[in-house]
């Protein structure tokens, strides 16, 4: 029978960073994972932050299989035929430590897994984790579709993402039925486009990158938001919506990416590129509310099955290895005392209470909940950007008191002074 | 071709030789006035059959997402992982 410290289930940025953490302390870890290789099942945006990624690998921007670095960062409120933005660019997000980088999860995690095996972990592939062995009310191992596949371990370390299906069922430490306005649905292409033409349309430095965030139009005024991000020599683009409103208005997830792509707006930025590669994944939208129990007896929750995405930041992956890395100190702490029961891995939690984790979901806890039953902010508010925008910039003979108030006067036609008020305290409330 | 089997097809997959997406209760589709698992699959694997009168799932195209097994009105998409390295394999992801 095979016994080791600890078992991780699932080689993404919460798995890995946990087993290399734990094998940086030496301990005995085996990472499973069901695809083909660390990554295969795995889709983001992707943009990748330094802080977080190098506090479990330091000055990996020197060797892991990175796209470009971010230097600039830009939101769009995107109506039909016109769209209001705003950006910085920094010379100093182009230096090193640098503070993003667009990624491929299917390269950035092949790479994880392979320095996890420098540290002596182990990463078994296609092999699917089926089922939870428990006894005596304490998790001691995992069962996998394999002969003779029951793996033992003083502690398992569930990292299986989103569609956190032993979470829910094997552990039952989460709802089987998560509320469908506590995650959304979104799809993304690769198109390649060659460097040059990369650099010159975002107007970019040799190597370096651009992203846009968008909302409005983008998904119809669903809530969710839009992206388009610079890779070396293609372009990720994307949208999401929650599955609660994609359900209700009818539409496919496909037929929303098309129809943001062909928007004027979109359209100059991938014409003539080639799609390489269209993916489908969820994303957790519902925050501190949606969070399952995080330990119990021999077991932690890390990353997207735990829930731990901000949307409103675009922020997943940092939370996932940060929370993985609390997850392995606890088990290094908890080897150490000989207790691997739930009151042993207590510290977990209080690790998280302390971290960015926790304290940003928090904030953010309304924040799905009260945009799911109140649009305006992606349906109105683009529209009434544009409204203004467009008066502001037009030069028609108008004397600019009277084109003031004509904007003023649009502008109530549409919402009247006291909602407005009350958007913006509500805005103010569930996001300041 | 539509746009979406271009797409699909530019994916890499190892197909399984058999099903991960099963609707346990089908009885419940007739019922079922909507019929989301229809629309709001990013592969559109699920189909309503007017021939068969039930839903036939194209698995072969599935992202793996999951998000069928929330949308489904009845909840009765029971939803597995493909056998161990078969399935939806990104090249980026
Ligand atoms: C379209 C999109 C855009 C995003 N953009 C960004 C972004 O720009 N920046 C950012 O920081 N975050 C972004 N995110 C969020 C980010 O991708 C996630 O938060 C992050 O990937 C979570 O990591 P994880 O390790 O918890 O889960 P995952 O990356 O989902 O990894 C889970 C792993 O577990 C494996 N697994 C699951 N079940 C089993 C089982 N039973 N047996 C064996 N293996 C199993 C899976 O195959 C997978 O490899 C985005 C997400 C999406 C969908
Ligand atoms: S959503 Fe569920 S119940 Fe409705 S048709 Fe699809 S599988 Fe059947
Ligand atoms: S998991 Fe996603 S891609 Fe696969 S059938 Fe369900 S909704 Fe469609």
């Amino acid at each position: 029978m095979e016994k080791f410290d600890a078992i991780v289930v699932g080689a993404g940025p919460a798995g890995l960073s946990a087993a290399y953490t734990l094998a940086d302390n030496g301990l005995d870890v085996i990472v499973i994972e069901r695809g083909d290789y660390p990554g295969a099942k795995n889709v983001m945006g992707g943009i990748l932050y330094s802080e977080p990624t190098s506090q479990i690998f330091p000055d990996f921007w020197k060797e892991a299989p990175l796209e470009r670095p971010i230097i600039e960062e830009n939101y769009w409120l995107l109506t039909e035929g016109s769209v209001t933005k705003v950006g910085h660019r920094n010379e100093k997000f182009g230096e090193a430590p640098y503070n993003a980088f667009s990624v491929f999860r299917a390269h950035f995690d092949k790479w994880m897994g392979e320095e996890v095996k420098k540290k002596g972990g182990l990463v078994i592939c296609e092999t699917v984790v089926e089922d939870i062995i428990q006894k005596d009310g304490k998790v001691i191992g995992v069962s996998t579709g394999r002969t003779e596949g029951d793996i033992y371990a003083n502690v398992v370390i569930v990292a299986e993402g989103v569609n956190s299906m032993l979470t829910q069922k094997a552990l039952k430490m989460q709802k089987m039925n998560m509320k469908e306005d506590q995650l959304a649905v979104a799809v993304k292409e690769v198109i390649y486009l060659n460097e040059e033409k990369i650099e010159d349309r975002f107007a970019l430095e040799k190597g370096f990158g651009a992203t846009i965030e968008v909302i409005g139009d983008a998904t119809k005024g669903m809530v969710g938001t839009a992206f388009i991000y610079t890779n070396k020599e293609s372009i990720s683009i994307g949208t999401g919506a929650l599955m609660s409103q994609m359900i209700e208005k009818k539409i496919s997830p496909n037929d929303l990416l098309e129809a943001f792509k062909s928007n004027p707006m979109v359209r100059p930025l991938i014409q003539g590129g080639e799609t390489k590669e269209y993916a489908g994944h969820m994303i957790p939208e519902g925050g501190y509310n949606a969070m399952p129990k995080l330990y119990g007896n021999g077991v932690l929750v890390v990353g997207d099955s735990a829930q731990m995405v901000n949307g409103f930041h675009r922020e997943g992956s940092n939370m996932a290895m940060i929370s993985g890395k609390l997850a392995a100190e606890t088990i290094v702490e908890a080897s150490g005392k000989g207790d691997f029961s739930e009151k042993g891995l207590a510290s977990y939690q209080s690790k998280l209470e302390e971290s960015f984790i926790i304290k940003d979901l928090k904030k953010y806890k309304n924040a799905s909940e009260y945009f799911d039953h109140n649009t305006e902010l992606f349906s109105l508010y683009p529209e009434l950007a544009s409204d203004a925008m467009y008066n502001f910039f037009k030069v028609d003979g108008t004397p600019k008191k009277e084109m003031q108030k004509k904007m003023m006067r649009e502008i109530f036609a549409k919402r009247s002074k006291t909602s407005l008020a009350k958007d913006m305290y509500n805005f103010w409330r569930v996001l300041v | 071709m539509s746009k979406l089997d271009d797409k699909l097809f530019s994916n890499r997959y190892k197909s399984y030789k058999e099903t991960h997406l099963f609707v346990t209760d089908s009885d419940k589709c007739l019922d079922c006035k909507d019929k989301p698992c229809t629309y709001v699959c990013p592969a559109a694997v699920y189909e309503w059959s007017d021939q068969e009168n039930k839903i036939l799932t194209a698995y072969e195209g599935c992202v793996e997402c999951g998000t069928c097994r929330y949308a489904c009105t009845f909840k009765v998409i029971d939803w597995q992982n493909p056998k161990g390295g078969y399935g939806i394999q990104y090249k980026f992801g």
